[in-house]
């Protein structure tokens, strides 16, 4: 087909052009294309949220948009959320919590959580259920989910204390 | 030499058997680096995809490839004229039936698998699917198994002679075109005779809805064929690897050892991931006609309409008991839809599974079961969501039979269970239906249970909630849900259980690393249980090493040890107890190496935590890792050089997991809105390994189980149509809907089992769907409710309440 489109996508904070299709969808862009195959399919109805990464700051799934619709933003999948050397605290809990089992939910869940938590730093269990509703998980009943988010929050939230600490007292050294 | 660490420490570095270690597997998976069938690319790799037939019984007249291949990209397309040849156009099922592959002539189910086009990408498939025309001439469709075995349309003309005769099928004897098998269990005049003279007799029909595993990652392969080498490797989402090896050289004509099958990571299972489908039968004929590997993945609407349906089974049942409640006898007859060909996933004596488990964990002196298989216009499977071959069914069956009996006594329940209850002397105890229960002490859980919600207080409670409700102060009602199940897994005993004629024993081969570290491989396949960290568990106890020392492999056929897979929570009682045996195996080695180590006798040295200590002389020993670096260098007399060990484990019998469920319910009798409580859930699984990851198998088989009570179905309309064909319309729960769980368990290990324990990935779901479906009826019981079929969803529990009057 001629009528290719020309994107561009900064994808994990690398810029991205190509030509593609009006069809191609964004999750085929990233798992064939670009090799980020981090996100999944699961349903390629919006359902179950396998394939959720984030877009310009809003979790959006991968599978039910085109690439075009998405060209000049940025996307942020699983990848660009914690590797090795730096794991998100959402990474480190769903290891500590069990809040997985096959691990095919995972990478859009903990992407869908580090969104949720940002608009929301400390949400009730409620507010976590209701937030994470757009993610399926056919392993784990949740409750592990709910539990790992609920320790991410209250660990990003102790570090994000004790770093105003530090810069507050880093104040009044030089205040002094 | 001295210790330096308390054997308490010595204990807790191994992480072995009953602590809740880690997961090895989840920082792959939590970084987004799992290795699942669709992230596997091959240089040149093409896409395969299906055309499916819109019509759920029709004859194919004609199909016109002509136009599909003039599709940019596509390379292309197979039909059953291309396979015959081959003798491809059709499969035997793992129930004794046959499959087409591609269809043969007609079709006869809606989404079966007419043509395969092969092509560069997706799209380009998906271009070529569009263009593939084919000829449909309608037939008469039938999705009702009673209105089957009445017609004159005979929906599989080669299963009848050409003198309209009918050929016995692979279970015997067959009275209709329509009708696969009749099986039977028990002895079926002693229990009418019982049943016509007893005191109470209680009758219901039940209709278990068909459903599906749908795990969130679809069924799929990658198919290579090296014609160099004459090598042909095969990825898929395989729960049996070493089985899909044999069936595709058994159907292929490529030698065993040509064949290499590799599970890589699987997104779950829950049994869809058991059977041999077309897919990949046509991706591996379209790798050797192309000479290219060729990925086929379905879409969800692919494996919610085709791949492996589970359930769908009309049971009518009389149970009968003396007047104080002692069940004397059980009666139960299903009419089984297997769809348009019976590919069943159970042992091949097994045509309705382990349905015969249907006595339940009750002292039921007769009993007697048939079973009759039926085709109809609808997609092939009958797999076990979640379960071991049909107890899910079984289990259902007796705990809403006990359900209507306690109705028809007017006695409660869990009364009525408790005295009906096998008792824990009685073990072994062969039931009417010839199973032989390992063990059980079902009067401690159900106590257990019952004082823990406190049963007494819940039961006032809803007493007064009826009351409160008939004085019209509430328009909601509270169900108490009860469930007792036990569960017969780990098939299974070689001398009874196969597939295919493959005994289902499994396996495990260790090596051991001369430093001290191991890798063990074994004949089954994860997919999410964790057995990388489990499995490390069993190993480090019985040999000593730590388990973050010990590597947990499987999947790859080129290196693992055969077994039959993982499914009917077969893997800790069957590849679990190889592993065991075979680390005791490296353990009488190292008991040899140790004993002339430390210069006395083999007998004289003992086995101790993470060593070989001299019996009575603590201080003297040597430490499996210094055990491990002797076996490689240095010359022991009489003893070979290397540490490594394989068992193939063919179990004595099967396990019998059990457990106790509780749920508390409250229900808008206007909206038809359902709103969990409660749910505490105590099973017994036998010795634990990971408490942890017993405890998340029982959040997540809860979980499966309260979508199949509360809303999860496949449906067809009279035309066939699939109705559930997205997630849109099958019922997945999210978040919002899930109650939180409370666990607690007994433990009561097998006898058999060489570190006594039962399995425990199946039981929640198992026991749970009953006691979902027990709160619904329960709280209907008051006003008159015997018995509704599930789905329970909000408009099915509404219609109950209208029909009962509570809308007036």
């Amino acid at each position: 087909m001629s009528n290719k489109l020309h994107i561009k996508l900064n994808v994990n904070g690398k810029d991205e052009e190509f030509l593609a299709e009006p069809r191609e969808l964004l999750i085929y862009t990233l798992r064939e294309r670009l090799n980020i195959t981090g996100p999944h399919i699961g349903c390629e109805t919006s359902h179950c949220g396998a394939c959720t990464v984030t877009i310009d700051g809003k979790s959006v799934k991968a599978c039910t948009m085109f690439a075009a619709q998405a060209s000049g933003k940025s996307v942020t999948t699983i990848e660009g959320i914690g590797g090795p050397d730096n794991l998100h605290p959402l990474q480190e809990a769903f290891k500590e919590h069990h809040g997985l089992q096959c691990g095919y939910c995972t990478p859009g869940m903990i992407t869908r959580a580090t969104k949720l938590l940002e608009e929301n730093p400390n949400p009730t269990e409620e507010e976590i259920r209701f937030g994470m509703a757009g993610n399926i998980c056919r392993c784990t009943g949740y409750q592990n989910i709910v539990k790992s988010i609920q320790a991410a929050a209250t660990e990003m939230n102790a570090a994000a204390s004790s770093t105003s600490e530090a810069v507050g007292s880093k104040e009044v050294e030089a205040a002094e | 030499m001295k210790d330096e660490i308390t054997r308490e420490e010595r204990v807790d570095n191994l992480k072995g058997m009953g602590c809740s270690r880690k997961r090895v597997e989840d920082a792959r998976f939590t970084q987004g680096k799992g290795n699942y069938v669709d992230d596997i690319k091959l240089d040149g790799m093409l896409f395969g995809d299906f055309v499916r037939s819109p019509y759920a019984h029709a004859r194919i007249k004609n199909i016109d490839t002509s136009a599909a291949l003039e599709v940019p990209g596509v390379l292309a397309v197979l039909t059953a004229a291309d396979l015959e040849p081959l003798g491809l156009h059709w499969m035997p099922t793992l129930a004794g039936d046959k499959q087409m592959v591609l269809a043969d002539g007609k079709v006869l189910f809606q989404g079966q698998e007419v043509a395969f086009v092969v092509a560069e990408d997706r799209f380009a498939a998906a271009d070529g699917i569009e263009a593939v025309v084919v000829d449909y001439e309608e037939l008469p469709v039938i999705v009702d198994p009673f209105k089957a075995l009445q017609s004159d349309v005979v929906l599989r003309e080669d299963l009848v002679a050409e003198d309209g005769t009918i050929p016995d099928g692979a279970h015997g004897p067959r009275k209709h075109p329509n009708h696969i098998f009749t099986w039977e269990a028990g002895d079926k005049a002693p229990t009418e005779e019982v049943i016509a003279n007893a005191d109470v007799v209680a009758e219901e029909s039940m209709y278990y809805h068909r459903t599906h595993p749908c795990p969130l990652e679809t069924c799929g392969c990658v198919a290579s064929m090296d014609k160099v080498n004459g090598k042909l490797t095969l990825w898929g989402t395989f729960q049996a690897p070493h089985a899909i090896r044999t069936i595709v050289s058994l159907i292929s004509g490529i030698e065993e050892h040509n064949i290499r099958v590799i599970s890589p990571d699987i997104g779950g299972g829950f049994g869809n991931k058991v059977g041999a489908y077309p897919g990949y039968v046509c991706s591996v004929v379209a790798s050797i006609v192309t000479g290219k590997p060729v990925k086929w993945v379905e879409d969800r609407m692919d494996n919610l309409m085709t791949t492996a349906f589970a359930r769908d089974y009309w049971m009518k049942g009389k149970i009968s008991a003396t007047k104080d409640g002692k069940i004397t006898g059980l009666q139960c007859h299903v009419t089984a839809d297997h769809g348009g060909f019976d590919a069943c996933a159970d042992p091949t004596k097994f045509p309705a599974g382990f349905m015969n488990i249907c006595t339940g964990s009750y002292d039921i002196p007769t009993a007697y079961l048939e079973v009759d298989g039926v085709y109809t216009n609808k997609a092939p499977g009958g797999v076990s969501y979640r379960c071991s071959f049909r107890v899910t069914e079984a289990v259902y069956f007796i705990e809403r039979m006990v359900e209507v009996l306690a109705i028809k006594l007017n006695m409660d329940a869990a009364e009525l269970r408790r005295i009906n209850f096998i008792k824990k002397e009685q073990f072994p105890y062969t039931a009417a239906l010839g199973w032989e229960y390992d063990s059980g002490d079902y009067h401690t859980a159900w106590d257990k249970a019952l004082k823990a919600v406190d049963y007494d207080g819940l039961r006032k409670e809803q007493a007064e909630r009826v009351a409160a409700f008939k004085r019209g102060e509430t328009r909601k009602l509270m169900g108490i849900g009860l469930s007792f199940f036990t569960e017969i897994v780990g098939a299974g005993p070689v001398k009874n259980c196969d597939i295919l004629g493959l005994g289902m024993f499994d396996s495990c081969e260790i090596r051991i690393h001369p430093t001290g570290s191991a890798i063990a491989r074994l004949g089954t396949i994860s997919q999410g249980q964790g057995h990388a960290t489990t499995f490390a568990q069993i190993l480090a106890s019985e040999i000593g090493l730590p388990a973050d020392s010990i590597t947990i492999e499987e999947g790859d056929t080129d290196t693992a040890p055969y077994g039959l897979g993982t499914y009917g929570s077969r893997s800790t009682p069957v590849a679990g107890a190889a592993t065991a045996m075979a680390g005791r195996k490296i353990r009488a080695k190292a008991q040899m190496i140790a004993a002339y180590l430390l210069e006395v006798h083999d007998n004289d040295v003992e086995f101790d935590v993470d060593r070989f200590a001299v019996k009575g002389a603590p201080e003297k020993f040597k430490t499996m890792k210094e055990i491990a670096f002797a076996a490689y260098n240095q010359a022991i007399p009489g003893i070979e050089p290397g540490l490594e060990a394989v068992s193939y484990y063919d179990p004595p019998n099967m396990t019998y997991p059990f457990g106790a469920y509780v749920c508390v319910m409250d229900i808008d009798v206007d909206t038809g809105v359902p709103e969990i409580r409660r749910f505490y859930a105590l099973d017994d699984c036998g010795t634990r390994i990971n408490p942890m990851i017993i405890e998340g198998q029982v959040h997540g088989g809860l979980t499966e189980a309260l979508a199949v009570a509360l809303g999860q179905e496949i449906a067809y309309d009279d035309m066939g149509n699939c109705k559930t064909g997205t997630l849109m319309d099958f019922f997945l729960p999210t978040a919002w809907e899930v109650p939180n769980y409370e666990t607690d368990f007994t433990v009561t290990p097998s006898p058999h089992h060489p570190i006594g324990a039962k399995g425990v990935g199946e039981s929640p779901h198992v026991g749970g769907v009953p006691c979902f479906s027990n709160a619904v009826q329960d709280a209907f019981r008051p006003f008159g409710n015997t018995h509704t079929n599930m789905p329970h969803d909000h408009w099915r529990i509404w219609k109950t309440a209208n029909e009962l009057g509570l809308h007036d």
